[in-house]
């Protein structure tokens, strides 16, 4: 029952084949023997999840509510009301926030069943999921190696059937890269899709929450429910919802009339692994059977993503986290003699040493003497990158690429910051520029899984959606899993 | 670097111990290397982008709602008396 995808577990629930109830118990049981070995979970509710399914069922299937009884997982960096909320920080270890994100708020009320709270990278600053304060989460395909980050809880959840779907946040790749190593689909919806209100900010200007699903059809239904405009987010789009699952009543399964661009700086890059290159070689293959024109694009801008994200998203974090100083909430050391004691001391001890190091980062290119040089300097590359998303998606419906350079590597292998970095240089530039991006499973390379992205026009969602089914339906990749 | 890394950390308020420091310092001068590549592109007449928002950014009437109880904000703090945060004392006398 639980490797079903969302969509045909729906039509059991509603047929009465399978009680919410029971299928909360069935992933929360899996949970519990797949646990020790995955880390997936920061915090497992198993009391909380069962008495909301058992009031779902008491109720009973309610039609309007698209995710009736459906047992979902949520990233620990999203405010729960009733969960703790950690974001894998120490500082946070204890911390229960006094309100519900945004985007929990719509799984709830669209009627999911909330298991429990993912894993992740200390504040979301991590490409591997090592990162957490309490626990490394490990890929379902192979437990020695990484699972991907920040979000990897979310997608190690999702591709090893504890949950049906996770949401996620990607503020340079941190849903599309996990998704990719884990082998299941991830969306980074355009920067305003969903709003950010209960959302613990990592770098506000790049910050977006998405889900994880094992389908594309089932990332639609995700999309759907969390996206919309709230007033508690003046960045939150004030466009209409859009309803992204009309789009799979009567899917268009070939890519005619689709011109796919593909940035040649990606694809030259000699960071490329042969083995996930020739895979994404077959896929573009795979485009064209399907009846896409293939087109050339360059974007000469991308050669400086890496710099300009890591200035910008470090300058941010400066600031944004700079709250937590041990006076309101969070983490406060103890028998401080004074107050710049207090906030030193319980700052040194709460948060971890990446975290540390991206502050210290941000504090410099903010500084005086240097704010032109740096922080102006990466926004203004910054615009010259999405100028060139722009001009290259005037000529092409979506861009494809790859999603990481090389497939899951082994946990510890990593060390060096700068070559931890260099392993987003696919990923970063989307959230530079605000666009969506959907990572979808593509096949295996040396026995692990490969995403490639889809990257389009701004709220051009539904676009990525359909040409994702139709590849992964072609590709046989749609509804994989680890169990 | 190792004097102006002392001096972010005082900026930061964070104070880690020697061996760390020593690590970080050796990292920041790689990561300040590398982000100096940024000085190559031409940004002239380049206005920076600060943000990637799509729309003008949304209005609504500024009407105070009342969305916590003081008990609920008071609930997360380390030391309160039921109606303030309590911190170390700031200023000296009597």
């Amino acid at each position: 029952m639980i490797t079903r995808s969302i969509t045909e577990i729906k039509k059991a629930l509603a047929k009465k084949e399978i009680s919410a109830a029971e299928l909360t118990k069935a992933c929360l049981d899996h949970i519990e023997k797949t646990e020790p070995a995955l880390g997936a979970f920061i915090n497992v509710y198993p009391e909380q999840a069962l008495a909301r399914a058992k009031e779902l069922d008491e109720k009973g299937y309610d039609e309007s509510m698209p995710l009736w009884g459906i047992p979902v997982s949520v990233k620990d960096a999203l405010a729960t009301k009733t969960m703790k909320t950690t974001a894998g920080s120490k500082i946070l270890e204890n911390f229960t926030p006094p309100y519900t994100a945004f985007a929990v708020e719509q799984l709830e009320k669209a009627g999911a069943v909330i298991l429990g709270k993912n894993n992740m990278d200390e504040f979301a600053m991590g490409s591997t999921c090592e990162n957490s304060a309490f626990k490394a989460g490990s890929n379902p395909w192979n437990t020695d190696c990484v699972a991907g980050g920040s979000s990897g809880g979310s997608a190690i959840s999702v591709a090893s059937c504890q949950s049906f779907a996770s949401l996620g946040t990607d503020t340079g790749g941190s849903i599309r890269q996990p998704a990719s190593l884990c082998g299941c689909v991830g969306m980074k919806p355009t920067y305003g899709r969903v709003s950010r209100y209960g959302l613990l900010a990592y770098a506000s200007s790049l910050d977006q929450i998405g889900p994880f699903t094992r389908t594309v059809e089932d990332n639609a239904l995700m999309l759907s429910v969390i996206s919309g405009h709230d007033e508690r987010d003046s960045t939150s789009s004030p466009r209409e919802k859009e309803d992204f699952t009309k789009l799979f009543q009567n899917p268009k399964m070939d890519l005619k009339g689709v011109v796919i661009g593909l940035p040649k700086e990606f694809f030259e890059s000699k960071a490329m692994d042969a083995e996930v290159a020739k895979l994404c070689a077959q896929t573009i293959e795979e485009a064209k059977k399907l009846g896409a024109e293939i087109k050339e694009v360059s974007m000469p801008h991308l050669v400086y993503s890496i710099a300009s994200y890591y200035i910008i998203a470090s300058a941010e974090a400066s600031s944004n986290l700079a709250r937590y100083d041990g006076i309101r909430y969070g983490h406060r050391t103890n028998q401080p003699k004074d107050l710049d004691e207090l906030y030193t001391m319980s700052r040194t001890e709460g948060f971890g040493e990446e975290v540390q190091r991206r502050i210290l980062l941000g504090t410099y290119v903010l500084s005086a003497g240097y704010y032109d040089a740096y922080y102006k300097k990466a926004a203004q590359v910054r615009r010259l990158i999405r100028e060139d998303y722009e001009k290259a998606l005037k000529e092409c419906t979506f861009l494809l690429a790859p999603v990481s350079p090389i497939t899951a590597w082994k946990k510890g292998s990593v060390t060096d910051p700068l070559q931890m970095y260099q392993m987003d240089i696919f990923t970063l530039s989307l959230n530079l520029s605000g666009l969506p991006g959907l990572s979808i499973p593509v096949g295996m390379a040396n026995n692990m899984p490969v995403g490639m992205q889809l990257i389009g026009s701004a709220f051009d969602e539904a676009s990525l959606l359909c040409a994702g089914h139709s590849l992964t339906t072609h590709l046989g990749t749609n509804n994989q899993y680890k169990f | 670097m190792a004097t102006d890394l002392i001096h972010l950390c005082k900026l930061a308020k964070l104070s880690p111990d020697e061996k760390t420091l020593e690590k970080i310092s050796n990292q920041f001068t790689d990561i300040i290397n590398y982000i100096d590549t940024l000085s190559e592109a031409d940004t002239e007449n380049v206005a920076p982008l600060y943000s990637p928002v799509f729309h003008e950014s949304a209005v609504r009437e500024d009407i105070a709602v009342r969305r916590q109880t003081p008990d609920q904000i008071l609930k997360n703090a380390p030391d309160t008396d039921g109606t303030y945060f309590i911190v170390p004392r700031i200023v000296e006398g009597k």
